[in-house]
């Protein structure tokens, strides 16, 4: 076979090479290809007709130059000239340029598309792969929507050479890839799939990959793929070695292609045909088999090339999880590669098992290799494979081996890399919660994982220890001795203080009787950690003093000591000194019985998903996050102060005065006539000192894009734009509440004049009373203001109050406006009753006064979980098995005003079966209440609100709900 | 540790600035390894699968579902046919015939997908080429 001599052809092009490659400096460098572009411009722009000699040698030249990392302004239209030309070399660098420097200048983009379509009806099978090629590896939708339509019928022609077809199918996947709506498949489609059958392998190949592609998107279009994939398959598989000749690799045969047809299988379920579906079963079975027998060779390509296709077999046979035979024998195999000298098998073996490890046929036998997938904890040196192993643990605990596996990564953790830390940290909070039979290991655990990798454990994982310490009675007082003991540390990490003062602030005096640990010692034991910490934990820690004082009167007098020091009182921080002085003050005017009630027992936390399985989901990446409305924060340490987190996701709105456009016609505007919110806008762009909107005064438009996620919660974001971000915390009880509102300024720069109110509208005004404190009138560049607002419902309400801010940012005076989210359900307390009463209530109230009924489309399926959160969130209490239909929601509770109770029922009836896509109705819920005149009116945003905002994956599901009046 | 790139090719859109920026990474996370480790790593959401030839590194990133050993075994299939078309390629092979490697790539890759594994073919059609003026 001869041999390419360096830089044949271009003597020009190799001398330059080579004198690039002489120089000595960057600069003698840049110095000689600055003498070389001088050259070529002037030989460009010269006179004298270059030849298509000459002019592929400087493109080239240039594009040498480019590939350096310089730019490249001039030559283009050379390239382009080449293209038309007919030796093929002067086309192929032509092309080449094109491909490297995609330039979208309109005017050659006009031209290089003439001379691709050119070459595409050129019959010349050479110029037809370069054009072919060159959109391939340009994909532009330019040149999607000038070929999208031609290549179809090239790939399909019966008289296209077999390179040809190669190529188009490949720039049609391209296509498809980048601009899918440009590529309508339809027609083509029957003959596409018949590709499959081409006697070409090469075609096959091509194609394989195109029709995996489209049946991703379109399964039910490719669906007779597979019978032809099967076949195929089948043939190679069962193929001598030598059958093939030259598609066979090391022995093996086609082993792409076979890795190829067995990704296409994944794009669909087993095959329903029986002898489909047996044919393939064979083919599996002897692609296992081949995996016993004696290597042909023993060349790290043939094997490589078998175990590819090995590997993407097991694939398939995961995907299908159906045959629990092959599940086990795949099982088998990776068992084998798990203790292979490779280190690539090793580690795709223990990636492969991960998948295994959830399939209900498998998940036993993966089990069995647990002490392999320890060790190679212990002893591999690819940090990459142990994060596998790592993995694969994870996957493969459960109830039986949860101890033991949970003690091989903390002992693992004490070594692992900085790079995975946290990850496994995450996963060991999850797998011991997950799993613990026993609380009081689970809290060993955590404590144990605070020691090891304290700087690891992110807030999600403390937040949950102290959230099942406190929903679980019986752990609460091993608890409390688990982090006394472990405070006693001369060194212990922050994290373990702040754990250990949350649940000794709670539970302290389960150990109180014993004098090792009295009241006295516990907080000598605290407070000598306090100076060592970091402002937040102090704060907290200032929180578990006042409890103490709570809890063990006799210590009192020494923590008011503490609280009214220099230190504390004075301290330069406000957040550390407002609890100083607030607890202080409490702690002398307070009676006990008031100290014991602002200062109980946190009540149990709401069970949900867990927060640090949800920030793992997050960690692992895409096609794995999942929603993380909630914010994430929210779970507060001592009903404590720290602002919203950030994490929420909320639509921002791209900029305060598009926002004020886009919202125009906010429903929340009703009240006030049409013309006012226009007038309010031009008042917003053109006046600089507009005066703040008094109460009742015309408004401009109210955003409530996040009003209807507070329905069902109270922290979050309110309302953000590219300068602030609103943050509410608040909490309600009986007819009172307080609400924490949080300005963030997420510029740089100082808001000045920052004033904000908020205004009841008409009505409101006598039934909702709020009362604001004053706000300081500048917020820094980057931090938060926060303001706090006591609200009293004085009797039954539909409209929500609006909070209005203004600041001047940048010479610029702003104004925005959010509807609140106080509403009525806020005022809900739960009431349990059974079901005896709750249906004798319910018929009892059937006048048509005390009842509303909604009928509704529910905009997300109807999770159970997520439907009875939405409900306790609502308010009500969620009465368990009262309903004799258990697909049924009810709930019960009392809305308190100042000036009357009612009792409200609540039934939710999810109809599933109603006609998707039916005109209306879809969920009925009804409200029924005893004072007819408190039903909030159908319009108000209360009941269904609640299942509009569900998130979830699938939309059409629907439902009915009634209700009806106590 | 001085490199340099040879050659680069791009399946996906991206800014000149972006593609130096993945170059430089690919770089740093490839060139530390040793033969103790696999031939893969993870890299953005991505894998990259590589292979060393004496002081050359090709790499291929790819979607992290891909099958890593039909890539790595593409990988040698091309070196062994860019070994029979410069007749025992050496670096400088590629250095100077670029403009050829570029072709020999799109005859064995082309949108990112594998074309031809056949050497025979990828062989012929490229002396073919060779032989057009």
């Amino acid at each position: 076979m001869p041999a390419v001599s360096k830089g044949d052809g271009m003597r020009g092009l190799a001398v330059f090479i080579s004198d690039i490659r002489n120089c000595k400096s960057k600069e003698a460098e840049i110095k000689r290809i600055n003498k070389e572009l001088a050259n070529i411009r002037s030989k460009f722009k010269g006179d004298k007709a270059l030849d298509g000699y000459s002019k592929k040698k400087y493109v080239c030249k240039l594009l040498f130059i480019f590939l350096l990392g310089h730019d490249i302004d001039f030559g283009h239209m050379e390239a382009v000239n080449l293209l038309s030309s007919n030796k093929y070399t002067e086309k192929q660098i032509g092309y080449l340029f094109i491909s490297v420097l995609v330039n979208s200048n309109s005017d050659l983009i006009r031209l290089i598309n003439n001379a691709i379509k050119n070459d595409l009806s050129s019959r010349n099978p050479t110029f037809m792969n370069l054009a072919l090629h060159c959109i391939a590896n340009v994909g532009s939708r330019e040149m999607a929507e000038a070929f999208a339509a031609d290549i179809p019928r090239i790939l399909v022609a019966g008289d296209t050479m077999d390179s040809v077809k190669q190529s188009a199918a490949l720039c049609l996947l391209r296509l498809n890839r980048t601009s899918p709506d440009l590529v309508p498949m339809g027609e083509w489609t029957s003959r596409v799939v018949h590709l499959l059958n081409d006697q070409h392998l090469g075609v096959v190949t091509a194609a394989t990959s195109l029709i995996t592609t489209l049946a991703q998107k379109n399964p039910e279009e490719f669906k007779t793929s597979v019978s032809l994939a099967v076949a195929r398959l089948s043939r190679i598989v069962t193929s001598a070695s030598t059958d093939l000749q030259d598609y066979t690799y090391y022995f093996v045969p086609a082993p792409w292609l076979s890795v190829k047809l067995l990704r296409l299988l994944q794009c669909y379920p087993p095959p329903e045909d029986a002898a489909i579906r047996g044919r393939l079963s064979e083919c599996l079975e002897t692609i296992l088999n081949k995996a016993q027998e004696p290597p042909k060779s023993k060349k790290v390509q043939h094997s490589n090339a078998k175990n590819a296709v090995l590997f993407e077999a097991i694939s398939l046979i995961i995907h299908h999880d159906s045959e629990p035979t092959l599940l086990v024998r795949a099982c088998n195999q990776l068992g084998q590669f798990l203790q292979h000298r490779e280190t690539n098998l090793r580690y795709l073996a223990l990636e492969s098992m991960c998948t295994l490890a959830s399939s209900e046929f498998s998940h036993e036998a993966v089990k069995t290799h647990i002490e392999t997938v320890i060790n190679a904890l212990k002893t591999e040196r690819d940090v990459s494979v142990r994060q596998r192993a790592v993995d694969l643990l994870y996957a493969m605990c459960d109830r039986s081996n949860v101890q033991q596996i949970v003690a091989e990564m903390l002992n693992y953790l004490e070594t692992a890399d900085y790079s995975i830390r946290e990850e496994i940290v995450l996963k060991v909070a999850i797998l011991a919660e997950k799993y613990a039979v026993d609380y009081t290991w689970y809290v060993d655990t955590i404590l144990n994982l605070i020691r090891i990798a304290g700087d690891y454990v992110s807030e999600e994982v403390w937040y949950r220890v102290i959230q099942i310490v406190i929903n679980r009675d019986d752990v609460q007082g091993y608890a409390a001795k688990t982090v006394f003991e472990a405070l006693q540390a001369p060194a212990c990490h922050e994290n373990l203080v702040k754990v250990g003062g949350y649940i000794l602030g709670e539970f302290g005096n389960l150990i109180a009787g014993d004098p090792r640990s009295s009241p006295l010692v516990q907080f000598n034991l605290l407070h000598s950690k306090f100076h060592l910490c970091s402002v937040p934990s102090r704060a907290l820690l200032l929180s578990t003093y006042i409890k103490f004082i709570n809890l063990f009167p006799e210590v009192k007098g020494t923590i008011q000591e503490v609280l009214r020091s220099d230190s504390q009182l004075r301290n330069a921080d406000v957040e550390l000194q407002q609890r100083a002085v607030e607890y202080l003050r409490l702690s002398c005017i307070a009676s006990t019985d008031i100290l014991a009630t602002v200062l109980e027992e946190m009540p149990p936390f709401p069970e949900r998903e867990s927060s640090i399985l949800a920030k793992l989901k997050r960690k692992k990446g895409p096609g794995m996050v999942p929603d993380i409305e909630e914010g994430r924060k929210d779970k507060n340490v001592n009903g404590g102060m720290e602002p919203i987190s950030t994490n929420a996701t909320t639509k921002s709105t791209p900029s305060p005065s598009t926002d004020l456009l886009s919202l125009g016609s906010s429903p929340a505007l009703s009240s006030a006539p049409p013309s006012s919110s226009a007038g309010g806008l031009l008042v917003d762009v053109f006046t600089e000192n507009h005066a703040p909107a008094a109460p009742g005064v015309p408004m401009g438009p109210v955003a409530d894009d996040n009003f209807s996620r507070f329905v069902c919660k109270n922290n979050g974001v309110l309302f953000e734009n590219q300068l602030v971000q609103i943050g509410l915390k608040s909490e309600f009880r009986q007819n009172l509440g307080r609400m924490y509102i949080f300005f963030g300024n997420k510029t740089s720069t100082q808001f000045l004049n920052f004033s904000s109110s908020v205004i009841c509208q008409d009505s409101l005004k006598t039934q909702l009373s709020i009362h604001i404190k004053p706000a300081d009138p500048t917020v820094d560049g980057g931090a938060q203001l926060q303001q706090i607002l006591n609200i009293e419902c004085v009797s039954d309400f539909v409209e929500a109050p609006v909070l209005s801010i203004q600041f001047r940012y940048g010479g610029t005076l702003q104004n925005i406006a959010v509807k609140l989210p106080i509403t009525l359900n806020k005022f809900f307390q739960p009431t349990e009753m059974t079901s005896q009463d709750f249906f004798q209530r319910w018929k009892q109230l059937s006048s048509p006064q005390q009842e509303v009924q909604k009928i509704f489309k529910a905009k997300h399926s109807m999770d159970t979980e997520v439907t009875k959160a939405k409900i306790i969130g609502f308010g009500v209490a969620l009465l368990d098995r009262v309903d004799p239909n258990p697909s049924n929601f009810v709930g019960a509770g009392v809305i308190h005003t100042k000036t009357t109770q009612v009792g409200c029922l609540l039934r939710l009836e999810p109809n599933t079966q109603a006609q998707v896509g039916g005109p209306e109705r879809v969920l009925a819920c009804a409200l029924a209440c005893a004072r007819c005149r408190a039903v909030p009116s159908p319009n108000a945003s209360l009941s269904p609100s609640l299942f509009t905002d569900v998130p979830s994956h699938t939309t059409d599901k629907q439902g009915h709900c009634i209700a009806a009046a106590l | 540790m001085y490199s340099k790139t040879r050659l680069a090719k791009w399946y996906m859109q991206f800014d000149d600035d972006e593609k130096q920026k993945l170059i430089e990474e690919v770089h740093a996370v490839v060139t530390v390894r040793d033969a103790k480790h696999t031939n893969f790593v993870e890299f953005r959401n991505f894998k990259i699968i590589y292979r060393r030839y004496a002081g050359l590194y090709f790499c291929i990133c790819v979607d992290v579902t891909d099958n890593n050993l039909a890539y790595l075994e593409g990988i040698h299939n091309f070196v062994e046919v860019l070994n029979e078309y410069f007749h025992n390629v050496c670096e400088l092979d590629l250095v100077f015939n670029f403009y050829k490697v570029y072709t020999v790539v799109d005859e064995m890759f082309l949108a990112g997908e594998i074309r031809e594994t056949s050497q025979t073919k990828v062989l012929k059609q490229l002396l073919m080429l060779q032989s057009l003026e």
